[in-house]
């Protein structure tokens, strides 16, 4: 069981319905005891970081978070979702999880912002997730990017006036700034991944 | 590098694909599901559904018909036409819109685009302005379906719409609407020259060619259009290509 994670503010439904078109169940989680027996976990992002830190912080979901990431769940941030994994967030200055170290920062481009639209990622490092997805397009809606302290976390890049960390990943954990659910059929295929991923997770 | 975008245009009506000329003898093209499909399958970068019925009982029906398209449809819908007030924004975003257009409701009540904007985000809001030109470099906003002039510059009205928190504006020139004869290149050039945020332009195309000067020439972020898909004579696969060919970064 796929368990998305609710804190109120995002909206979960369309993560939901691409998970229903690859023919996966998931169950949402607004409380830490949803996270239980997750098999996997994905936490679907749309909003602000201090009202959203906030929100699952009320809600004792932080706290699950981080557990459920210790314990090696298979885990997928998507968009403000991979960024509340980090230390703290330069919007709204909001303390966030502090699972990877490094902080989320304003994009510094002479680009437009928010940089919305499709977008390619490129220099993917190799992880099951991201296998076969070197050069595709991908929806990217945000103004906020993540900087690793540790560089090599970064498992994709992405150019607008600047490059900047557009997947990060680390053994069953990872990120993507971009909406995937959101992405047609590059988007559907790294969502396949993810289960495939988590189910020979759960075999082994 | 960011892909320039192409969104097909749907015009609905009670839960159906119309066609008409100036809001009359709508004609049925079809089920809107089928279609938005269609196109997501063909490459459209995003779908825009344009509920031109807007009346009460079509608002309930429109609901159904986006919710039902995010079951089957994985791009960015935005979702436009006699959006009033936040309420009926958070209904449509729930329903499944990744974004709604809002237009004659921001002219009549600017503060909409702000209400919307700090409740969802500015991304979820994108003001539509129909620009009619009244001399030279000079366009005039309309609203009601392009038949009551709005006493605003359109360009000026650009600007202001951004201040108020708008993510995108999607821009009509009502002189080339249904022309086929091209996109208003200098409308659209100066509309984006007077933003930061992304423009789409809309109005005109009839080939290709419209497309790829309305995206170099014009500077549009996305071109929007409908019959030219709609008709079957430039399908998306062959108008993206054509695109590239002409130097045009799209996502293929």
């Amino acid at each position: 069981m796929i368990a998305l994670i609710d804190y109120g503010g995002g909206n979960l439904r369309s993560v939901e319905n691409a998970l229903a078109r690859l023919g996966a169940t998931c169950t949402i989680a607004s409380a830490p005891e949803d996270l239980a027996h997750a098999q996997a976990i994905i936490f679907p992002g749309v909003g602000a970081a201090a009202p959203a830190m906030a929100s699952l912080r009320e809600r004792g979901l932080d706290q699950a978070v981080i557990a459920a990431i210790r314990n090696g769940i298979p885990f997928l941030g998507i968009c403000l979702g991979m960024q509340l994994l980090f230390d703290w967030s330069a919007e709204d200055g909001a303390a966030c999880l502090g699972i990877f170290p490094g902080t989320v920062e304003l994009m510094k481009t002479p680009e437009k912002l928010p940089h919305v639209g499709w977008n390619t990622i490129e220099r993917v490092r190799p992880h099951p997730v991201l296998e076969g997805m070197e050069g595709e397009a991908f929806y990217f809606v945000h103004s906020y990017v993540v900087v690793p302290r540790y560089p090599p976390v970064a498992a994709a890049e992405t150019a607008h006036g600047v490059p900047f960390v557009s997947a990060i990943a680390r053994q069953g954990l990872v990120g993507v700034q971009f909406h995937p659910e959101r992405s047609g059929a590059a988007g559907l295929r790294l969502l396949e991944n993810f289960l495939r991923f988590a189910d020979a997770e759960a075999a082994a | 590098m960011l892909l320039k975008r192409i969104i097909p245009c749907l015009d609905t009506a009670g839960g159906r694909v119309v066609k008409g000329t100036h809001f009359q003898q709508l004609r049925d093209q079809g089920d809107p599901v089928a279609l938005a499909r269609k196109y997501s399958e063909d490459g459209a970068d995003e779908l825009t559904f344009l509920d031109i019925g807007a009346t009460p009982e079509g608002r309930a029906t429109l609901v159904g018909l986006v919710e039902r398209t995010a079951h089957e449809v994985f791009i960015p819908l935005t979702v436009g036409g006699g959006i009033h007030d936040v309420d009926e924004i958070r209904t449509l975003l729930r329903a499944g819109a990744d974004k709604v257009s809002i237009q004659t409701a921001a002219v009549q009540r600017p503060e909409l685009i702000t209400e919307g904007a700090r409740a969802f985000g500015s991304q979820c809001i994108v003001v539509a302005i129909d620009a009619k030109r009244v001399s030279k470099g000079r366009w005039m906003v309309f609203t009601h379906g392009g038949r009551k002039p709005a006493e605003l510059d359109a360009v000026d009205w650009a600007i202001e719409a951004q201040r108020r928190g708008a993510g995108e504006i999607l821009l009509t020139s009502i002189d080339a609407d249904g022309t086929r004869a091209g996109y208003d290149l200098e409308l659209t050039r100066a509309v984006v020259d007077a933003v930061q945020i992304p423009v789409i332009a809309s109005g005109g195309a009839g080939h290709p060619k419209d497309l790829v000067a309305v995206l170099t020439e014009g500077k549009a972020d996305a071109a929007l259009a409908a019959s030219i898909f709609h008709s079957g004579a430039f399908p998306i696969p062959e108008t993206k290509a054509y695109l590239a060919d002409h130097g045009i970064r799209v996502r293929l």
